[in-house]
């Protein structure tokens, strides 16, 4: 399999990368894969696609409403396979991230990897899969990717590091996602510390979601993560009937992806 | 010559979980990495503090004279007469201070939060029995306590809500999924997870990631550790049957496990709502597979896709998706039988033991009786039924008098 993750951060050219996290099947399966695609139009240079579990307890309110408008809807992890083929189809360079929880994995039974390779993805993040309890999902040819978090502490990196592949998320804020802010005086110095335990890429994430707070995570690390500002985005979007939510995303992502990438070119000044 | 023998003693059903936590395939740590130090810290401090004798004597010294332990074992002639089988023997959790097997674990927590220096406590609610009873620890050990409850749970049981305010908690509404436990779980993981250095989760039953499944099950214990010599001491012997309603299954693994060695039979009773045919039920070993839910792994209801369903029993303390990992497992290996009781069986068994006995159980220990009931009239006199009345009814004359159709 060629390594889409490694490519793509290849390719960026000391800039820092924009990761971009929709839940999939939200607001419907039919609209997943043209807002994967206006994702990419606006800038994205990685997506994450957002498996839905009916408890999604690392979650805030931004995303657990986008959970259950994609449950409701009627995904599965069978039909968001699906959509990532159909994406695949357009689209055979950007990198394809499943986040979520355990259990829908669990749930899909031992072909789960293969299936999920065959269809296009690159790896996952599942936020309650400790390193302790990797071995309970062969994830096969899959990139998995670890989280390390501000309570990650020296005696316990080694042990995230050991498996991980793809790049490291950094969880900038000990809490659920789309709630407070990192300084980014210290997600410099948490990235600073990772990056010298580990080569591999330091992505950050939690509470990014103005391009200003981008811009200024992306001048300290090898990609900025975006999520909930995105959700709300297609959650009102939806409530109010647009009749263009891959547009309005396209219009957001753009602006964030603007902000990321003139970071290092600011902060080099 | 004799063929060779092996002298080795069989290994004890009391020796999990192992290091990583987990009873067979069961239990485990599936938190998220934020949580991770927190677990691993906790659990150190919990092996310390079982080494340590002055823990242990100022536990052993609250549960004598601020919960009132031991409670009473008590001969239940008038329903064992009623019954015309077996002798009834009843465990009466019910008299402990705030009426229920809870505070029994909630001492032992909030002494290790003490210890390890946290300053603010926080718990998950369903039918307010655990909520009360760790409103009370923190008001005993001056901690500031926030209660997670469930929207819908919370204007089904105002009277335990008010108990709480009472004692000084605040009582935060969930108003995420079904407004029940589960989402009350949820809620207590986002907030532990947001202030972790300062907080300290008290898990009101055997779930959660480990250490929470061991540590609770060894603060229960007591329950069957007093029983057993109890009844050693009325009968000169173990009973033939020891029976408890299981939600999470903290009050049934008190019970069961100091004889799960012994050869005593071991009836888990699940709640199966309108029955195990129906989608109206809590029984998640009947009606659930192995998953993976608010740190463990474990039996759940779950639809095909791995996306957890609603519990439904008449009795909120049972009205859970999931179930404690070691009875997962224990279930697994047979040791322990596991039956379904209906929300009509249990209303049933409730009323009787008001009349015969003057007592009134909680909904959940109406479960187990409601299986004694049953089970009883078909066995000889000379045999011994244990149950665990786990809690006393009064929290719940509201539900019982809708159920009956009795306006109050």
């Amino acid at each position: 399999m060629r390594d889409r993750l490694a490519a793509r951060f290849a390719s960026l050219n000391g800039r820092a990368g924009l990761v971009t996290f929709v839940c999939g099947g939200d607001p419907s399966p039919e609209l997943t894969a043209p807002i994967l695609h206006a994702l990419v139009a606006g800038g994205a240079d990685i997506i994450e696609i957002g498996m839905p579990f009916t408890d999604p307890m690392a979650d805030g309110p931004a995303i657990q409403a986008g959970n259950i408008r994609a449950l409701e809807a009627g995904i599965s992890l069978k039909k968001l396979l699906g959509i990532v083929r159909e994406f695949r189809a357009k689209d055979a360079a950007t990198p394809l991230i499943l986040m979520g929880y355990a259990n829908p994995v669990l749930a899909y039974g031992p072909g789960f990897a293969a299936d999920a390779v065959a269809a296009g993805l690159d790896g996952v993040i599942l936020v309650d899969l400790p390193p302790e309890e990797s071995g309970e999902l062969d994830l096969g040819a899959l990139h998995l990717i670890r989280l390390a978090t501000p309570t990650t502490d020296d005696a316990r990196l080694p042990t995230v590091l050991t498996g991980a592949s793809g790049f490291l998320y950094y969880v900038a804020v000990a809490g659920v996602t789309g709630q407070n802010s990192a300084d980014a005086a210290d997600v410099a110095a948490a990235v600073a510390r990772l990056k010298a335990a580990t080569d591999l890429p330091v992505a950050v994430g939690f509470g990014v979601k103005t391009p200003a707070q981008a811009a200024a995570i992306a001048a300290h690390a090898d990609a900025v993560v975006v999520g909930s500002a995105i959700v709300d985005l297609v959650g009102a979007a939806a409530a109010r009937q647009s009749n263009d939510i891959p547009g309005e995303v396209q219009a957001f992502v753009s602006s964030l992806a603007a902000a990321v990438r003139s970071a290092r070119l600011e902060s080099a000044a | 010559m004799p063929e060779q023998i092996s002298l080795a003693e069989p290994a004890s059903l009391k020796a999990g979980p192992d290091t990583r936590g987990h009873f067979g395939q069961f239990g485990g740590r599936y938190v998220a990495e934020t949580l991770m130090p927190l677990i691993l810290d906790l659990e150190r401090e919990y092996r310390a503090a079982k080494a340590d004798p002055a823990f242990k004597a100022q536990f052993d010294d609250l549960m004598t004279h601020y919960v009132g332990r031991p409670s009473a074992l008590y001969y239940a002639e008038p329903l064992t007469k009623h019954l015309g089988g077996a002798k009834i023997y009843l465990k009466r959790e019910e008299l402990n201070h705030t009426g229920a097997h809870k505070i029994n674990n909630c001492i032992g927590q909030i002494l290790l939060a003490l210890r390890m220096g946290k300053t603010r406590i926080i718990a998950e609610t369903g039918a307010g029995q655990h909520g009360v009873a760790t409103a009370t620890v923190a008001a005993r050990f001056g901690l500031p306590c926030t209660i997670f409850m469930g929207a819908r749970d919370i204007a089904r049981q105002a009277p335990n809500v008010f108990r709480m305010k009472l004692l000084g908690a605040e009582v935060r509404p969930v108003t995420a999924g079904a407004q029940t436990l589960k989402d009350a779980m949820n809620e207590a993981l986002r907030d532990w997870v947001t202030n972790v250095h300062d907080t300290f989760y008290i898990i009101g039953t055997v779930a959660g990631p480990h250490p929470y499944p061991e540590l609770v099950r060894d603060f229960q214990s007591v329950i069957g550790t007093e029983a057993r010599a109890q009844l050693f001491e009325a009968e000169g012997r173990l009973p033939d049957v020891a029976v408890a309603a299981v939600g999470g299954g903290s009050n049934a693994i008190g019970l069961f496990h100091p004889f799960l060695d012994d050869p005593v039979e071991l009836v888990g009773i699940e709640a199966a709502g309108h029955g195990l045919q129906t989608d109206q039920h809590a029984a998640s070993l009947a009606g659930g597979r192995p998953g993976i839910l608010h740190g463990n792994k474990t039996y759940l209801l779950q639809d095909a896709d791995g996306q957890i369903t609603e519990a439904h029993s008449i009795s909120a303390g049972l009205d859970y998706p999931g179930i404690g990992p070691e009875h997962a497992w224990l279930h697994e290996i047979g040791r322990v039988r596991y039956e379904g009781i209906t929300d009509d069986e249990a209303l049933a068994a409730f009323q009787l033991l008001a009349q015969v006995e003057g007592i009134i159980p909680a909904l959940e220990s109406a479960h187990a009786l409601a299986w004694v009931v049953k089970a009883a009239p078909a066995m000889p006199k000379d045999k011994i039924i244990l149950v665990n009345l786990s809690g006393r009814g009064d929290k719940d004359i509201f539900t019982v008098a809708d159920a009956l159709g009795v306006k109050l």
